[in-house]
């Protein structure tokens, strides 16, 4: 694979339910590429669950993953209310979910702790009332 | 062991088994999605009450062999469909989750 391969992607902020789209596309495409299954996990799983945040907090947003030869970068981006503390936000168990969304199974407080968890890099950048862009890697080799 | 001998062996009734000679390894229980997005590894039995369209999701991306359907719960439509789709087993008992959990410990 001498050039990198670029997937983008619209996450539709109205569906809750049909959040994850993407990350299984992703996964898919994954697969014909031929990546480990534990590479191509990692990757769905950080994914889905930066899926779930654009729609349960943003509004939906765009997620572009890139496939180099050294690893997968994902960028996720939203133009949502921003958030006030990522330090308190990283903590396992945060959470301003709703209740609606909490007794989907959500809201536990955990996304953003898999995303890094899942990940070899992952950045945020939050500006509140303009929106959120995380960059996460994951290395191949 | 597979998940049709396990359906079989503990009584499981199958719901919808599209790959039901894949592998078993192990099991882990939990109805938040995220901790089990967290903590479930591939080709564990996923057992949970929750039944709605984003579990499909979750059992696809996390890569368990099986979800087991505690407590007699019923798979939404929507959820049915989806698990078709993207071939996920789907397993459910009567039991609740603690009793599932102690019969797998005794089988798998």
């Amino acid at each position: 694979m001498a050039e990198s391969l670029t997937f983008k992607f619209d996450v539709d902020g109205s569906d809750f339910t049909s959040a994850g789209q993407a990350s299984v596309k992703v996964k898919k495409n994954l697969r014909q590429l031929g990546l480990s299954p534990e590479i191509i996990r990692r990757v769905s799983i950080a994914m889905y669950e930066g899926e779930i945040n654009m729609v349960i907090h943003a509004g939906g947003g765009t997620a572009t993953v890139t496939v180099s030869e050294q690893d997968i970068t994902i960028l996720l981006s939203d133009r949502g209310p921003g958030i006030k503390d990522i330090d308190k936000a990283m903590q396992e168990g945060f959470s301003t979910a709703s209740d609606n969304v909490r007794s989907l199974g959500f809201g536990a407080g955990m996304g953003l702790p898999n995303m890094k968890r899942y990940t070899d890099f992952m950045e945020i950048r939050s500006i509140v009332g303009e929106g959120t862009d995380i960059t996460m890697k994951v290395n191949i080799k | 062991m597979t998940v049709n001998e396990l359906a079989e062996k503990a009584g499981l009734k199958p719901v919808l088994v599209p790959d039901g000679d894949r592998e078993v390894c192990g099991a882990y229980c939990g109805d938040l999605l995220s901790w089990v997005m967290g903590r479930a590894q591939s080709d564990n039995v996923w057992i949970t009450i929750m039944s709605n369209l984003n579990v499909i999701a979750v059992a696809s991306l996390s890569d368990v062999s099986c979800v087991l359907l505690a407590e007699g719960v019923e798979l939404s439509e929507d959820a049915k469909k989806a698990a078709e789709e993207k071939d996920i087993n789907i397993l459910v008992s009567e039991k609740s989750t603690y009793e599932l959990a102690v019969l797998l410990g005794s089988l798998i």
